[in-house]
């Protein structure tokens, strides 16, 4: 039985509501060294907050973080998007931050930097993206929640947007983290239960530019905090369980303002026929294994497309790139690239759609899947 | 089952919500004659005490305490230091005390006084302090909290600031003290998730002089009041597990108001070079035995020095005195003592650091670490 779930939440909670006296608890958050965890740790501040430049920068240790050598350590912290902290209540803060180097330069999993840059430069097209987190529901073990223990529930088929017991597992995590990410700020449009059991998938956006992965990774914490509290654990990983079981993705949804007006149609289309170029390229950056971790979700299989191969097609979901079919009628709106795994790094996904098709950057990679 | 986890808190709640017209509670705490463990117990007083003088003297059996002996028990106990009690609510205080002998002297482990002597002497430096507590989780059973039973959790790497089930283990704990802290009115500036899974880290100041001392103390009564709570214990002991798992410290970090100033780098240079001359004398002081605590923590791995020899460094976590990577920058601000063990007596560390520093006071020891 996992520690946290294990104490007392009654005994918590007397004191939770006392009084702060003007305290404010800010917890700082960031991407660690494996590109994929994150880490926290909070300060008293003695005054309200409000707004992230009332917040200092920080410092911490990056040789416990993958970060930083043990003779020269101190990673630093500057605080990027501020969002209200569901687990403290007001006046308390969550704040996401970039991490920087002794010498205040990007460390390597930092990629908000290069995305916020790519951000501005193409302010003016006004990108919006919506992303579909899947991820899955673990118990203690690393099973799956709620299938029996050193077994498997019944094929998939009742288990997608289910309702009853024995079709859906762990909703209660879902409830609870829908609540949290509002509650916070964040732009949290929906949720729903997956293909496969103990699955789910909730979606952030639209968002413009770099918030983007600014509350992608906050919803990701708030996710990781809520499953202290039931015992459980969120897995990102793209292909959980082999055999009949669907792998988890991150479907990056995508506009400009161009395409979103009346015949638009025809700037999805450029947009499609640009990323068409660059397969490889946008492969290497939708998952943090430059395309390793995606080998064993995108079979051709499951919903998926092949990893080798770039197609796409309106109400494919067998395609890399999907129109969805009332763009195709409406001939304007969004598309949607499916090719993004459920660990990529959000900042690095924006940034090459942005790159490819409004910066129109050109030239193909060759993908590196062996070692 | 651990006693008072074990009682109904609703049960209690009734009672604690009851009027209790004009009568406050005060809770004297003091330290016993191990100098590591608290005692406390409890006085009606018929008016809200607004200040520390209107406290008045007190007494205990010290022959339970190892304080005196029983033929001559009676200590006395001399308020120093007011909060707020969490645990009563408004009007109610916990009051920090000296322990007196029956001559009015200072007991053997009563190392406020002196170190309120020295604060004295040098207050017209504005010595600053901020020490960084470690401590570990236990269950009942001694074993660390949330470790599996009669064995061990993955090696250190993923629980440093982390979040998530299995990567944290006991933060209801933590968020409970921390409020508990905000309000008793200690000064804490913030906490983290240490190295070593069920280890936790909050920091207290910055305190001026005596402050420290007091301050400290105080958020390890709450500490240990709050684990009750939860049928948890709280460990100061500074090498909980043997292996490869991190010890226990108490980080000091330490300014005058030159070092503060512009240009105040010389200043903390200056100390750095007094400290490096009087590094037995500090090891003798950093631990209750004199440094055979630290002789199992400080071995020159898991992020110390080697208890024999001093050394010191920018952003240098295996030194004994780290100086912050942004204080070598901005050329002025504090330096980082990390030689005391988690089990030290801040009033004892924040008084050699100001007798050696401040004082210049000179000359060396030599360790007594066998026997």
């Amino acid at each position: 039985m996992p520690s946290s779930s294990l104490l007392d939440k009654a005994a918590k909670s007397k004191y939770m509501d006392l009084k702060t006296f003007g305290i404010t608890q800010a917890m700082y958050i960031w991407v660690d060294g494996s590109g994929q965890s994150l880490r926290c740790k909070t300060r008293s501040l003695d005054k309200e907050i409000k707004e992230i430049s009332d917040l200092p920068m920080w410092n911490f240790d990056g040789s416990s973080t993958g970060q930083a050598e043990g003779s020269n350590s101190d990673c630093f912290l500057k605080p990027c998007a501020m969002f209200n902290d569901p687990f403290r209540g007001a006046p308390n803060k969550l704040v996401l931050c970039e991490v920087l180097s002794y010498k205040m330069e990007a460390v390597e999993t930092n990629h908000r930097q290069t995305c916020a840059g790519v951000m501005n430069q193409v302010k003016e097209d006004h990108p919006w993206f919506g992303m579909e987190q899947e991820y899955t529901l673990l118990d203690v073990d690393g099973h799956p929640f709620g299938w029996p223990k050193q077994g498997f529930p019944g094929p998939q088929g009742p288990y997608y947007c289910a309702v009853g017991t024995g079709n859906v597992y762990g909703r209660e995590v879902v409830e609870a983290h829908y609540r949290a990410c509002i509650y916070a700020g964040i732009t949290i449009s929906g949720t729903n239960a997956e293909v496969m059991p103990a699955q789910w998938e909730f979606q952030v956006g639209p968002c413009e530019g770099i918030k983007m992965g600014d509350h992608l990774w906050m919803a990701r914490f708030l996710l990781h905090r809520v499953c202290e509290d039931f015992g459980v654990v969120a897995s990102f990983d793209p292909k959980p369980m082999n055999g009949d079981w669907n792998g988890a993705g991150c479907h990056c949804n995508y506009s400009t303002e161009k395409m979103r007006l009346p015949g638009g149609f025809d700037e999805i289309n450029n947009a499609v026929e640009k990323l068409s170029k660059r397969h490889n390229y946008h492969i290497q950056a939708y998952d943090p294994q430059g395309g390793k971790d995606n080998m064993r979700r995108l079979t051709g299989l499951h919903e998926t497309s092949s990893i080798f191969d770039f197609s796409s097609g309106v109400a494919n979901r067998q395609a890399s790139i999907r129109i969805p079919r009332h763009v195709g009628e409406e001939k304007c709106g969004y598309l949607e690239d499916r090719r993004p795994s459920s660990n990529c790094d959000p900042y690095t996904v924006t940034e090459v759609i942005a790159r490819t098709t409004i910066l129109n950057e050109e030239g193909d990679v060759v993908l590196k899947l062996n070692c």
